[in-house]
């Protein structure tokens, strides 16, 4: 299993186990993680499921995925260099212990 | 209706894509009465985009959940599935399902469609994609298919046909019409996929009538006949509007609401598949059968009922289908009498006489997301004017404006 911390707007934090090869927004639905709507279901045809990566770790998880830039120019939040939509990051065994900060709206 | 104070206990009726956001955003908007979520289906709400493809190749039916049981408890929603609901009393304010009357505050009906039969000799031999337990027995019967076919090519036909094709199966795609999807894309979006689907090795009879299933295939009107041991029927659906009808409520391509979702009883609102509501460009009575639609049209009747906004309903239309490698991405709706002009990345733009319509792309993700917040603004402030000249002046280049 691979642990998950879920960063609220509030500061609050939530670690959850994920699946390999689930994703970070299926991972947040599954373990009942708020802050992530996820409309499209990861079809890449909304930014409801935005998260930002915290800094450590954009490394492991990479560059953002083709058409995911487009999406996220319709975040409800504002986006910055770590956001990503969280239904394009995969969970691999070195993504054990990632953390990512939930926006303050998603629609 | 005048603004009260919310419902004490609110019914919904149908447990998918539409019933479930309505809940959750009773919720989201601080509603603290009952909500009463009640299913046909057996198990947890699910998604039903990922059966005509993921769900088809994985076979993961956990994935399909729009949320875990603990979802349910900790928002308190009361979720009944497996429960039909038979009739409605609207005098008593109560519905019957499962042997018991149920009272309700305001009702929800979000019933969605069912699949058309049309009048094929030996259609019973024909396998429906609608719900998960159509998509598992599905997926069993392709194991030892060789050859598949398809009678519809709309969305759900060519979707199937793909990862068919995908999976090394012989396909062919039977469609009446004389183009894909010809209800909602362009002629020239139709023919681009006819070629794709050709390409992959699809078999496709554009123009032709089923007329008989049989065990060895299907039979076209002229006699001809093609062999095949799976036939998917995907010809459409008709709106789950019976019970309104049977209440007394307007029933015209889906029951009637106006611009808030509300039908002609203002304690039963309807959403998603089975509601004809008014669009917010045109005014036009629409049906659509889109994530979209049921998803936006919930959270606007979850305001309504919470804080007694009246605002007309205005969320601009978006759709994709995901067939081979091809996502297509559809901002608006278009009429089969629209225009259409290419442009050149690719793109199609339809009008309904001189106004936008709507916007066709193929993996072009750029394209599609900016015609969204082109056509939202366009909603709120018509002098944003999405017309034919304005548009002609930048080479139809959406990107440019
Ligand atoms: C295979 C497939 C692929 C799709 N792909 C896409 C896609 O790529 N993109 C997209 O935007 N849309 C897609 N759609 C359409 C999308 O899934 C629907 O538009 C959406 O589910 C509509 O939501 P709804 O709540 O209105 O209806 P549904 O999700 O259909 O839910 C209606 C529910 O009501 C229940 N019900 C009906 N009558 C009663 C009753 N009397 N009592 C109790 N329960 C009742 C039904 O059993 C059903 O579970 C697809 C649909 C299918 C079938």
């Amino acid at each position: 299993m691979i642990k998950v911390t879920y960063i609220h707007p509030d500061g609050s934090e939530e670690t959850v186990e994920g699946r390999e090869g689930d994703s970070v927004m299926s991972t947040a639905l599954a373990q009942g993680v708020d802050g992530i709507v996820a409309e499209c279901g990861g079809s890449m045809m909304c930014a409801t499921c935005h998260c930002h990566v915290d800094p450590d770790w954009t490394d492991r998880t990479g560059a953002r995925k083709d058409g995911e830039e487009d999406m996220l120019e319709s975040a409800a939040s504002p986006v910055d260099e770590f956001s990503r939509l969280s239904c394009q990051i995969k969970l691999t065994p070195e993504l054990d212990g990632l953390r990512v900060r939930l926006p303050e709206e998603q629609v | 209706m005048a603004w009260g104070p919310p419902p004490a206990r609110v019914v919904i009726v149908g447990a998918g894509q539409g019933g479930f956001q309505a809940a959750a955003s009773l919720r989201q908007e601080k509603f603290e009465g009952e909500i009463l979520l009640i299913g046909a289906e057996e198990g947890l709400p699910y998604q039903r985009p990922p059966l005509s493809k993921a769900y088809l190749k994985s076979g993961d039916a956990e994935a399909l959940n729009l949320r875990p049981a603990a979802f349910f408890e900790k928002n308190d929603v009361t979720l009944r599935p497996g429960t039909r609901v038979t009739s409605i009393d609207r005098d008593a304010q109560r519905v019957q399902a499962g042997g018991s009357e149920i009272p309700y505050d305001h009702l929800i009906l979000a019933t969605g469609t069912s699949n058309l039969r049309p009048t094929i000799e030996g259609l019973d031999r024909a396998l429906d994609l609608r719900t998960l337990v159509d998509a598992q027995r599905l997926r069993v019967a392709m194991e030892d298919a060789e050859r598949c076919a398809v009678i519809g090519g709309g969305f759900i036909g060519l979707e199937f046909a793909a990862v068919a094709r995908g999976l090394g199966r012989r396909v062919i795609v039977a469609e009446a019409s004389d183009r894909l999807m010809a209800r909602v894309v362009s002629p020239e979006m139709s023919a681009r996929f006819a070629d794709k689907h050709c390409e992959i090795g699809t078999e496709l009879a554009l123009g032709r009538t089923v007329t008989s299933v049989s065990s060895g295939g299907i039979a076209f009107d002229d006699g001809t006949e093609m062999p095949a041991d799976l036939v998917l029927l995907a010809a459409g659906v008709r709106p789950n509007d019976d019970l309104a009808r049977e209440a007394g409520l307007a029933c015209d391509n889906g029951i009637v609401v106006d611009a808030t979702l509300l039908t002609a009883d203002p304690a039963i609102s309807a959403l998603g598949d089975c509601a004809a509501f008014p669009d917010p460009r045109t005014g036009r009575m629409v049906r659509l059968e889109s994530v979209q639609a049921a998803t936006d049209h919930a959270r606007a009747v979850a305001r309504r009922l919470v804080h007694g906004t009246e605002d007309p309903y205005a969320a601009v239309p978006w759709f994709w289908s995901d067939q081979a490698d091809w996502k297509l991405q559809i901002t608006g709706f278009g009429r089969p009498q629209d225009d259409s002009v290419r442009t050149e990345n690719g793109a199609i733009l339809r009008f309904d006489g001189e106004v936008l319509s709507a916007v066709e792309t193929v993996n072009d993700a750029k394209t599609h997301m900016k015609s969204r917040r082109l056509m939202a603004a366009a909603l709120t402030d018509p002098g944003a004017g999405l017309v034919r000249d304005r548009l002609a002046s930048v080479g139809y280049d959406l990107l440019a404006l």
